[in-house]
């Protein structure tokens, strides 16, 4: 007698498994088909094309009604399973009871929606099935769209809304997109096209609540920082949890996921189950290809042959036309790991691979995926690659290819990008110098004025030469920032200028880094150029900081910390001093008297750095940033206040100076020098700026140096008033900003640019006037004291060790 | 091995590392990537610089005091500097950084 097979759910899983039930024994069983959905099987991957409009449903069902009565399967869909008693071996319908001898649970999963306040409301919605996706589509122009989630499936409905005209705004909770299949720098790419496509990210974002229209409608989504996003739909596209009701109410072992064998068994022999509910290992499956592999041992468990459902390393794509991206395999953690990088910046290309010994473990690519099968292969079956290392990255057509070309970055420029900043001359142009006749770098200078003024963009203009002219041109050696690029820090500083570049992502990427991350050489340079080129997008990364800055005190070469807090112009009171002499005796710090006339406690501890920093706090002091690539100390003698010699006021422009200067972050360390009177007592003329008073008014030095080099500052300018001195140092520290190579003091700048091309452009009202708000736009983000942020208790935490094994060593 | 629960994997900034303190000495937790920690001796084998706190870049870090560079999968100097530093056991269960206790000297809680 035919056994009765009884299967609960019509979806991708089941659908496949009954196909090669019945291709491979047709009669073996008498088949009932229970869907609660009304409607067979249709392919829930292919959801997002019809949401973008590149299908229609009709195209995406793979097995309808007839399909299944075709092959004698007794379809039920649109009426729910209520029960299953797996004693008497019936389940029980809304429309009756029947018994079976095997039964297949394929009841697949239910998207989570997070309990924010009004999730409930009218227009929240998951993303998952017909009927949402009809929503969304439904949608159109001019409506806006939240979507919750920037996994694979929050962003396909983004990127299909947004196909269809919606306003969409997409809020992550993690720093970077598909942080689970991708990695930081093809997660910096897809958020590129993405917001190409008009779509708005919102990534670390926390959502708070979902604000009602009054009406029980969906109005907006608030974040915890108290931005609200107007909404008409908010799909939450969150993940998914197996659906594993009917399951435990059968009494089988139940987990995460209705728990199966090998042979996808479950805790009651003639119970099976596959998809989305079942969990295998402890793991359960989201994704496609591991379900297509489980219809197939399941099909064969049912016909009593051997068959085993081993998990395989799964690879994703995304489904949005134009994010062409891959990941598989393990790209994130474990120990013995080598990464492979290859960018391409002129085709947005980004490509990793992951190699553990002589194996590949995982891919990430963005951009180019056509060798992504070919990666997948390698990692599934585990090759050996040691043959193949140098070139596996370039892909199996690869054979014997030319080698990464060095001039990439910069032959991938679009005309329109700007290579000389002083002269405002584009790529363009000196193409069509050099195509015009102009075969070297003279030339291209007499003809465009490219690299004429301040010559920081030579670099750039002769790479140019030697992509127009190719052999012709010899690139005279640039010395590159570091083995992580070809370029030199002049090249960066233009082109992140130039090309907008706003994250170090964007760096990596679009100059064609050839590391993940850049290395402790480059990092620290590319920091300070975004920081100082983009106070207000770009956000300082402590952790691309020497320690030093990173932890606000100067390292000694016993591990201690020495710690000293500003003293405006040298000046200070008895409070302050004695709160600095109760200080070094809590702390049992060292006491030295500074050459810059302040007082530094040697010998802290480093867990003692917040408190130390708090009780400074508390009698008024802030951090003296004697540990920066930044403003120093302004010094200064007594002036006109009590000398007899004194001309001017010198104590209160170096106490004004530095209350405008200090927190300022700057290519190396600067220092200030005013002196009351040509005698100079505050050894004014061997700083970066150096003013020395005298009656007619103010005369400004810069470039001297009192270091490795000892050199005079060289006149910038004599001013009359006080007003005036203060904004000729404010607009020549930020030329300098914005200018000058990381590592170079002002003095090895001005050497490079030369004075003449420093006091033209100062010289300029309208310029100096622009220096100095694009400055004052800068400190309105960077004059904090570091001191107070981190003592407070939550920040202080970080500066004592995460955990102490000692403690029960001794038991 | 004998897994210890450490700490949450956002105690330490993506790029930077904290530090243990153990039987052995001093361990530095190294967070490369998102969800990727190492573990190694926090001295630097030159002249003792604190590693913990150098720079943290690709599956390296970069002495604080003198640049010297260490791979964190070998403990390896790397470039033309000799000397190795010692690595441990350490892995990742969701959130949660587990360090193998024995490795650093810590007897078996069983």
């Amino acid at each position: 007698m035919t056994k009765k097979l009884i299967v609960i759910g019509a979806g991708m899983a089941s659908g496949r498994m009954l196909e090669h039930l019945i291709d491979a024994a047709p009669g073996a069983y008498e088949i009932t088909l229970f869907n609660a959905e009304p409607r067979g099987n249709y392919n829930r991957l292919m959801l997002s094309p019809v949401l973008s409009g590149e299908k229609t449903y009709e195209e995406i069902v793979t097995h309808d009604a007839a399909w299944y009565e075709e092959r004698g399967v007794t379809c039920r869909f649109g009426e729910k399973v209520v029960a299953i008693d797996t004693e008497k071996k019936v389940v029980t319908g809304e429309n009756g009871a029947l018994p079976y001898d095997k039964l297949v649970i394929a009841t697949g999963s239910n998207p989570f929606i997070i309990p924010l306040p009004g999730h409930d409301l009218e227009g929240v919605i998951p993303y998952r099935d017909l009927e949402d996706t009809e929503a969304m589509m439904a949608l159109g122009a001019g409506k806006r769209a939240v979507v919750i989630g920037g996994g694979l499936l929050g962003l396909e409905a983004a990127a299909g809304m947004a196909a269809r005209g919606t306003e969409v705004d997409v809020v992550h909770i993690m720093g970077h997109l598909m942080e689970r299949q991708l990695d930081e720098a093809a997660g910096y790419l897809l958020r590129k096209s993405l917001v190409d496509k008009g779509i708005r990210i919102h990534c670390k974002a926390n959502s708070k609540q979902i604000l009602s229209d009054g009406n029980g409608h969906v109005r907006a989504l608030q974040l915890d920082d108290g931005t609200e996003l107007p909404c008409d739909l908010l799909v939450m596209a969150v993940g998914i949890r197996p659906s594993t009701a009917l399951g435990k109410e059968a009494g089988l072992e139940v987990n995460r996921g209705i728990v199966v064998d090998d042979h996808m068994v479950t805790s009651n022999p003639d119970v099976l189950a596959l998809g989305e509910c079942v969990e295998h290992a402890g793991a359960i499956f989201g994704l496609v290809a591991p379900l297509y592999d489980q219809a197939k041992v399941l099909a064969k468990t049912l016909l009593g042959e051997e068959a085993r459902f081993v998990q395989k390393e799964v690879a994703t794509k995304l489904k949005v036309t134009g994010c062409d991206l891959f990941s598989a395999g393990d790209f994130a953690e474990g120990e013995g790991r080598e990464d492979i990088v290859f960018r391409d910046p002129a085709r947005g290309v980004y490509k990793r691979l992951i190699l553990e010994g002589n194996r590949l473990i995982g891919a990430v690519m963005y951009g180019d995926t056509a060798d992504g099968a070919w990666f997948h292969g390698l990692i599934k079956d585990a090759s050996d690659v040691e043959e193949m290392r140098e070139t596996l990255i370039f892909g199996p057509a690869y054979q014997g290819g030319a080698a990464a070309d060095p001039m990439a970055a910069v032959a991938a420029l679009p005309r329109d990008a700007e290579i000389c900043g002083c002269n405002g001359v584009c790529k363009g142009q000196i193409e069509d110098a050099i195509n015009a006749g102009a075969g070297d770098l003279g030339a291209v200078r007499a003809k465009t004025k490219a690299s004429a003024s301040c010559g920081t963009c030579t670099g750039l203009v002769e790479q140019i030469l030697g992509a127009t002219l190719g052999d012709d041109f010899v690139i005279p050696a640039a010395q590159s920032i570091c083995g992580c690029t070809d370029l030199s820090h002049e090249d960066v500083r233009q082109l992140i200028k130039s090309q907008e570049l706003k994250s170090q992502e964007a760096v990596w990427q679009e100059l064609g880094w050839t590391t993940r991350n850049g290395c402790h050489v480059c990092r620290p340079a590319v920091n300070f150029y975004l920081l100082a080129d983009w106070p207000l997008d770009y956000v300082d990364d402590p952790q691309s900081r020497f320690v030093n800055e990173r932890n606000h005190a100067n390292i000694q070469k016993d591990g201690t910390y020495s710690v000293m807090p500003r003293m405006w112009g040298g000046m200070t009171t008895p409070q302050e001093l004695m709160a600095i002499a109760q200080a070094a005796e809590k702390y049992g710090a060292t006491v030295k008297v500074t050459g810059g006339q302040r007082i530094d406690l040697l010998g802290v501890k480093k867990e003692d750095l917040p408190a130390i920093w708090h009780d400074l706090n508390q009698a008024g002091m802030v951090s003296g940033h004697a540990y920066t690539k930044g403003l120093r100390t302004v010094k200064t003698c007594v002036g006109s206040e009590w000398c007899r010699f004194g001309t001017q006021d010198s104590t209160g422009l170096g106490i004004a100076l530095e209350r405008r200067l200090w927190g300022s972050w700057t290519p190396h360390k600067v220092k200030l020098g005013v002196s009351g009177c040509p005698r100079n007592c505050a050894e004014a003329t061997c700083k970066d700026v150096g003013i020395v008073c005298v009656d007619s008014g103010f005369q400004i030095g810069v470039a001297g140096a009192a270091g490795m080099d000892v050199k005079e500052t060289e006149r910038l300018v004599d001013v009359r008033t006080e007003e005036e001195a203060i904004e000729w140092t404010v607009a020549f520290v930020q030329l300098y900003r914005e200018h000058a190579k990381y590592l170079d003091r002002p003095y090895k700048w001005v050497a490079k640019v030369g004075l003449d091309w420093v006091k033209e452009t100062l010289a300029d009202a309208a310029e100096r006037q622009a220096l100095v708000e694009r400055f004052d736009i800068s400190q309105s983000v960077y004059q904090k004291d570091p001191w107070a942020e981190r003592a407070k208790p939550e920040v202080a935490r970080r500066f004592h060790p995460l955990a102490d094994l000692t403690l029960e060593a001794a038991e | 091995m004998s897994w210890i629960d450490i700490g949450h994997i956002d105690d330490i900034p993506l790029r930077g590392a904290r530090l243990v303190k153990t039987p052995v000495g001093c361990v530095a937790i190294f967070r490369t990537a998102e969800a990727e920690v190492f573990a190694a001796s926090n001295a630097c084998p030159h002249k003792a610089g604190p590693l913990s706190e150098g720079i943290v870049h690709g599956q390296k870090v970069t002495c604080p005091l003198h640049n010297w560079v260490f791979d964190l999968n070998t403990g390896e100097a790397q470039g033309a500097d000799e000397g190795r530093i010692a690595t441990f056991p350490v892995r990742l269960e969701g959130e949660r950084i587990l360090l193998d206790g024995v490795a650093v000297g810590k007897r078996s809680a069983a």
